[in-house]
């Protein structure tokens, strides 16, 4: 799965941290570090993590639009 | 004609400002023809982490694909660059010869990066870093560990690229004309903070000076030669000088298009070189220079992430929307940079400013808030690990409020304020605009 953060908004408040440790690490005092591509069975603590974002960064691919679109 | 027949609506530019401006067609309820036309053969991609993460080694160039956050039912033409737009016709024209109808297209070609202008452009281990294929080749010159790696330009991604390669262990010397990294964009008080963290982490950082030739033996470049005379031994060059804007296949197309960009009005739609918009063309991202009505409708260019974003987004609401209907895009620039540990933000534009700030934390901590001042208004904000400040501050530059904007927690008895020590401002050449980091060579 694709996932992306915006840069310009995250804050790091490391929320996404909690909630998926394995794909979103912050560095140093609030470099966010992140999986942009995290396997597709991680899928339910990713969207964990977009939800817990207080300023609303991350952008997560809904399952399933790149195999539609792959023409 | 059936709808599957019609042109439809035709994106040039499968990068992140294309992308994004394709769903912002389907959001708004677009539900015609939808092509994509991109020249390298990769599906969209994220910039950012190529010049960081993936130079490091911690991601695979092609993780970096970007999410498409709705359905396109898009066709796709990937691996053909346009080279040419016959505005009569209605038509791009693909180097394979294929030709593309459109009725609405949007023009988001970008940049590219700014090769060795000098002597030894031949040489083999000359790098730079723009595309996911540029990243990929030179994190695996990395990989085979370099004795010394030169880096020319110490902009951001210059300074991005010394501090992997630092990170990597490998010895590396930075080259840059002005008196401390980002100079430019930041000025030299806040560059010399940077310019502190390089040189604790081993940075061999060389300001005031340029590379006048690159040198080899055996083909591979071995050789940097200075304008102070001195030699420097490399076995691997990263060249970071800028961009030059994708404009070239729209020479014959009787828009207004240089290597400074492709002009626009406020609505992002294309002007011709009589000043006449084209109602059928949009631009966005790195390409287009629109008056900003934040700045008093100053034509810029934006090369930074959320411009891409959001010029896309506003432009395909206007392709959808009638003549009477079209808003101007109104746009702070923004952009990050993580480099050397620290987590650098800017809001708004530091250009012309006259006056710096320190308005929370000090230099000395390397945490704080500066904000930048210009004839007495703020014009910029910037945050080294103090993101969190950042959004309030951004807010004063947007309102143009006096500098410096004093906001409820200052934790400063008293804000001083110095001269930021920009270097002064570049020739202009052929009527065209300098990208940042250009006027190296």
């Amino acid at each position: 799965m694709r996932v992306v953060v915006d840069l310009n908004r995250c804050q790091g408040y490391a929320q996404c941290c909690y909630a998926a440790p394995e794909h979103f690490e912050v560095r140093g005092h609030e470099i966010l570090f992140y999986d942009p591509a995290p396997p597709e069975a991680k899928r339910a603590q990713i969207e964990r993590a977009k939800q817990a974002c207080p300023v609303r960064a991350i952008e997560v691919e809904p399952p399933g639009l790149s195999a539609e679109d792959g023409r | 004609m059936t709808d599957a027949d019609r042109p439809g609506c035709v994106v040039v530019g499968a990068s992140l400002a294309g992308l994004r401006g394709a769903e912002a067609l389907r959001d708004g309820g677009y539900d015609g023809p939808l092509t994509i036309v991109g020249d390298e053969p990769h599906r969209p991609y994220d910039r950012p982490p190529l010049s960081k993460h993936v130079l490091a080694g911690e991601l695979d160039a092609h993780a970096t694909a970007l999410p498409q956050l709705c359905r396109l039912n898009a066709r796709w033409c990937l691996g053909q660059p346009a080279v040419a737009l016959d505005r009569r016709r209605r038509s791009i024209r693909l180097a394979d010869g294929t030709q593309i109808p459109y009725e609405r297209l949007l023009i988001a070609t970008g940049a590219r990066a700014r090769a060795w202008p000098g002597d030894g452009a031949d040489l083999a281990g000359i790098f730079t870093i723009r595309t996911l294929d540029d990243a990929h080749a030179l994190r695996a010159a990395l990989a085979e560990r370099p004795g010394r790696v030169l880096v020319i330009g110490a902009g951001l991604i210059g300074c991005e690229a010394a501090s992997c390669c630092c990170d990597l262990g490998l010895a590396v010397t930075l080259i840059d004309p002005n008196a401390a990294p980002l100079a430019r964009l930041l000025g030299s008080v806040i560059g010399a903070t940077l310019a502190a963290r390089m040189r604790t982490a081993g940075v061999d950082l060389r300001p005031n000076t340029k590379v006048e030739a690159l040198s080899g033996e055996n083909g591979r470049v071995r050789r940097a030669h200075l304008r102070s005379g001195e030699t420097v031994g490399t076995d691997l060059v990263i060249v970071a000088l800028g961009a030059i804007r994708d404009t070239e296949w729209l020479a014959a197309s009787g828009l207004a298009a240089d290597p400074g960009g492709l002009t626009c009005d406020g609505a992002c739609r294309v002007l011709s070189t009589t000043g006449e918009p084209d109602p059928a063309i949009y631009a966005a991202g790195d390409v287009a220079r629109w008056p900003n009505p934040l700045y008093g409708d100053r034509p810029m260019t934006v090369e930074h992430w959320g411009n891409a974003v959001d010029q896309a987004r506003h432009a395909a609401a206007n392709m959808l929307a009638g003549p009477a209907a079209q808003r101007p895009y109104r746009h702070l620039p923004s952009f990050w940079s993580s480099q050397f540990g620290v987590n650098i933000k800017l809001a708004g534009l530091t250009e012309g400013a006259d006056s710096l700030a320190i308005v929370q934390g000090t230099r000395a901590s390397h945490r704080f808030l500066a904000v930048y001042g210009r004839g007495g208004c703020t014009v910029a904000a910037l945050s080294v690990d103090q993101a969190r400040w950042l959004p309030a501050y951004a807010e004063a530059v947007a309102a143009g409020m006096p500098f410096p904007p004093v906001l409820g927690a200052t934790d400063q008895p008293r804000i001083e304020t110095l001269a930021p020590g920009f270097p002064p401002s570049r020739p202009v050449s052929n009527g065209a605009p300098l990208t940042r980091e250009t006027a190296h060579a």
